[in-house]
């Protein structure tokens, strides 16, 4: 666990980087630092590895101030990874990975073996070990940053704003493959973005920041899509935190009933499309083991009669979801405030909840009596 | 041309000590020991600077108006205060010569290197010195070799000013075919003084070649 307690960062000429931060990463999980820029996100990331020390207050790790340890003691047992990856530009591939390693007086064999693993880990072909960083794309190159920050195994992964020069697309895959690795390894993650989005996809918790170096709300994903503490979190949010909030809902508690004979499939299963009169009709498919009510939405939306169509692993139909099933399901939750934040690390162990303070009196949905459902209160 | 064959075709310019070889030996060595004796000045202090940031703008400004030193005028200078009799007449101008550039590109070289690279070395848990000598020289190495470089073909050209005070080496010819109107001998020495500057910079590009990672001369 790393905790902040009351951290500032001051310079010299009196900018405040970071004001009175108090808060806590817990172990295993990916802890979010989220704001717009200047708001000391990145300052109070670098303060952990002591890249920049504090100037007032204490950063612990698993109980130490960090400052009581050298700095590049501290920093072999912290992996970081940075924007532009930053790799070894004169060294190859395994031995960029194998840097840490190296630092800890590994053999060469045994570093190098140790490098194999973890390219394969990072999704890499380890036909691209014998290569330099010039000739990786930018998205290859993210990867290797964050098998170089894993070789040493550290409990504890700094990430500052990891996947921002890649483009969306390979973006979104480094996001996906992060969340597995991370169902693996269940290192403590601390990860610094701007990108709201990206903070509520892969975030156990989230730490919204202000200009100045201010806690303005740390709360689950869900917790902070439904219950912003201010107008700031509000709009820094930005539109469709209803809609956004169905992703974290599984949609397994979508009814299901047969498969209307209008839905024609193929010789396997697979959905073809809607009859209709003059040929098929689109259709959008869910997958109800894997897939959030979002998606499930999505897939009626995307069919001409407003039913989705669930399928299986292999994208067979198993059967659909009519539009009262999907407002069924809605409806249970329209109704509660709260949506239970999968994967919260809080949520077993009766933590107090850091989360929701400076939530506003003054919204009128707190009166919800269903609130009292909510599991982190 | 027919001077050229004339000159390298008598074998009288050959043999004794006034000789092709032993005039190619001698400017070869102020040469070689000029250029060390430079780098062994200028690439600590460069990488000292560039790594710490300190001193800069001392290094920067004395680089430059070095380059101004007139090689000759120091050359005399040095005789009426040194005297003849030793080579580190020719040695210490030709010494001045070499330390700007080397110095600079050194300099520069580290300075240059990307910020973020500097950040992940550091934040990986390298110490200051391993930080310099792991990734900043190995990644800055092809400046440095090109202010080697540049130095050694100036070194080579200049150290003709050698025979000014006696001392020998190439500049010999060019001054006794001068002195004797026996152009063919001025010819054939600044010749040799072209060929030995174009060894000197294959010379650097091989080592180039060789020192540099692929990672790296493709980075640049």
């Amino acid at each position: 666990m790393i905790t902040f307690e009351g951290v500032t960062k001051r310079y010299a000429d009196g900018t405040v980087a970071v004001d009175d931060l108090s808060l806590e990463a817990p172990t295993g999980a990916i802890t979010v630092f989220v704001g717009p820029s200047g708001c000391g996100k990145t300052t109070s990331l670098r303060m952990i590895n002591r890249m920049i020390d504090a100037t007032g207050g204490r950063i612990l790790l698993d109980g130490q101030d960090v400052r009581e340890i050298d700095p590049p003691t501290l920093r072999r047992g912290i992996g970081y990874v940075i924007q532009q990856a930053g790799l070894f530009p004169h060294r190859k591939i395994v031995d960029n990975v194998a840097t840490v390693p190296y630092l800890l007086g590994w053999d060469r064999k045994r570093a190098r073996a140790r490098a194999m693993e973890l390219l394969e880990l990072v999704g890499l072909d380890s036909e691209l070990a014998g290569r330099y960083p010039f000739q990786l794309s930018g998205g290859q190159q993210q990867r290797v940053g964050v098998a170089r920050a894993l070789a040493a195994d550290p409990p504890v992964l700094l990430m500052d704003e990891p996947f921002s020069a890649v483009d969306p697309i390979v973006r979104a895959s480094l996001q996906d493959e992060l969340l597995r690795l991370q169902s693996d390894l269940q290192k403590t993650i601390v990860f610094v973005t701007h990108d709201i989005d990206e903070a509520i996809k892969l975030g156990d918790m989230v730490a919204v920041l202000r200009v100045g170096g201010r806690l303005a709300q740390m709360a689950g994903p869900a917790t902070l899509l439904s219950e912003p503490a201010d107008d700031f979190v509000r709009e820094f949010l930005g539109r469709d935190r209803g809609i956004r909030r169905l992703s974290f809902i599984p949609a397994k508690d979508v009814r299901l009933v047969t498969a209307p004979a209008d839905l024609v499939v193929d010789a396997s299963g697979r959905p073809l499309g809607w009859r209709g009169d003059g040929g098929l009709l689109p259709y959008g498919t869910f997958n109800p083991e894997r897939d959030s009510l979002r998606a499930a939405l999505d897939a009626a939306l995307l069919a001409a009669n407003g039913t989705a169509v669930a399928v299986d692993e292999d994208g067979r139909v198993i059967g659909v979801a009519p539009r009262e099933a999907l407002d069924e399901v809605l409806g249970q939750y329209a109704a509660r405030y709260t949506v239970p934040d999968p994967e919260d690390p809080y949520e077993e162990g009766g933590h107090q909840d850091t989360g929701h303070q400076g939530a506003g009196p003054e919204d009128p949905a707190h009166e919800d009596p269903a609130h009292g459902e909510d599991p982190h209160g | 041309m027919n001077w050229l064959i004339d000159f390298f075709s008598n074998p009288a310019n050959w043999s004794g000590p006034g000789g092709i070889p032993v005039r190619l030996l001698e400017h070869l060595e102020f040469s070689v020991v000029a250029l060390l004796m430079a780098a062994a000045v200028a690439i600590p202090l460069g990488l000292w600077v560039g790594h710490t940031g300190r001193g800069s703008l001392v290094v920067v400004v004395s680089a430059n108006a070095a380059r101004a030193l007139p090689t000759l005028g120091i050359l005399v200078l040095v005789v009426l205060i040194i005297g003849v009799g030793s080579t580190w007449p020719v040695l210490i101008p030709l010494v001045l010569l070499a330390v700007p550039p080397i110095l600079v590109n050194t300099y520069e070289g580290v300075r240059g290197v990307d910020p973020d690279l500097r950040d992940a070395a550091y934040g990986m848990g390298l110490r200051g010195p391993q930080v310099l000598f792991k990734v900043l020289v190995p990644v800055a190495l092809p400046l440095i070799l090109l202010g080697m470089r540049l130095a050694a073909i100036q070194v080579v050209a200049t150290a003709t000013v050698a025979a000014y005070v006696g001392l020998g080496g190439l500049g010999r010819f060019i001054m006794d075919g001068l002195a004797t109107k026996n152009y063919t001998i001025t010819i054939g020495g600044a010749f040799l003084v072209v060929v030995l500057a174009l060894a000197a910079q294959a010379g650097f590009t091989l080592l180039s070649r060789v020192a540099v990672s692929p990672g790296v001369r493709q980075f640049r």
